[in-house]
């Protein structure tokens, strides 16, 4: 389908894209995370990728970096997809925040940063977005009990 | 009492609990504290097929300060707790609750760490309705439950909660 996007990345920034694969038709592209905002920026300049899907982050507890970042972009004007993934790791996950290029990454960086922990740097206003404030850990990281409870309000019983 | 024999059928005597239960019981004001999907199927009980008009309940009135039962309809999750709190606090007495499907009265299937596993956690709750959404007849169900108990209270009770 869009093999020639994920070349042409590759042979954009060959010290950057660690891996690349895809699964029908769906391309992904695997970069260093320092590398984030300057193949965002050509995706959107370059490619013509005007549009920030998606942005989520998965937890993978066995790997050397922990989270990796997801990011899916689409193309208006070429009817094209692609998702870029970057790990993060480390004891304080930090990677770029993409609100300078794309406004809409503002709250999907918020849920991240909620559920995940991961944080953001250049992001304008990053706290929690769904769980409450005195809300203490990140409930989407696989070592966050599964039964554990932070009731907002005492409860009756 | 036996008066009526001396007096004929001129009048009646009665109790007062009875004639204040019966006009409260035939004209519950309800605030519909609505947050999930079970929103849509309480839409039908109102609606000319199932008609909870019939019951003198029809009246939605969006003040909890004008409203005797409170209907939660939903997921109620540990963030929007207090204010489900406050929406009872400003309830004046008497009031009731109905927990409207399974969501409200345990948490239902989101057995997790955002949703509250049941209101009566938070506020105390008169009738839980049974179901993923329920069905209307069950929502009639709790009223005609709720209004049998409301029938046996008395307004010289001290609000027992």
């Amino acid at each position: 389908m869009n093999q020639h996007v994920t070349r042409t990345i590759k042979e954009k920034f060959p010290e950057y894209v660690t891996d690349s694969h895809a699964f029908r038709g769906d391309e992904t592209v695997v970069i260093k995370r320092e590398a984030l905002l300057e193949v965002a920026g050509y995706l959107r300049d370059g490619l013509g990728f005007e549009f920030l899907m998606d942005l989520t982050a998965v937890d993978y507890p066995g790997r050397e970096e922990r989270f990796e970042m997801v990011y899916h972009f689409f193309s208006l004007s070429a009817n094209l997809r692609l998702r870029l993934k970057a790990p993060v790791g480390g004891q304080n996950p930090v990677i770029a925040s993409l609100t300078p290029l794309w406004s809409g990454a503002n709250w999907f960086e918020r849920e991240v940063y909620d559920m995940f922990g991961i944080k953001f740097e250049g992001h304008p206003d990053l706290r929690r977005i769904l769980m409450y404030d005195t809300f203490e850990g990140h409930p989407l990281r696989r070592d966050y009990p599964l039964d554990k409870r932070q009731p907002r309000l005492p409860h009756r019983d | 009492m036996g008066l009526e024999t001396v007096f004929g059928h001129s009048f009646f005597t009665s109790r007062v609990d009875d004639a204040v239960n019966w006009a409260r019981k035939y004209s519950f004001f309800q605030y519909p504290f609505v947050t999930a999907c079970c929103g849509m199927e309480f839409m039908s009980v109102w609606a000319s097929t199932y008609d909870i008009a019939r019951f003198g309940a029809e009246f939605p009135r969006f003040s909890p300060r004008q409203a005797d039962v409170l209907f939660v309809v939903g997921t109620v999750n540990e963030k929007l707790a207090p204010v489900l709190k406050r929406v009872y606090d400003q309830m004046c007495e008497p009031k009731w609750v109905v927990s409207f499907g399974v969501c409200a009265t345990s948490g239902g299937f989101y057995d997790n760490y955002a949703v509250v596993q049941g209101i009566d956690k938070i506020i105390p709750v008169d009738i839980y309705i049974p179901g993923c959404p329920p069905r209307p007849e069950a929502v009639l169900d709790a009223l005609m439950k709720l209004q049998d108990k409301v029938s046996k209270e008395s307004v010289l009770d001290k609000k027992y909660r």
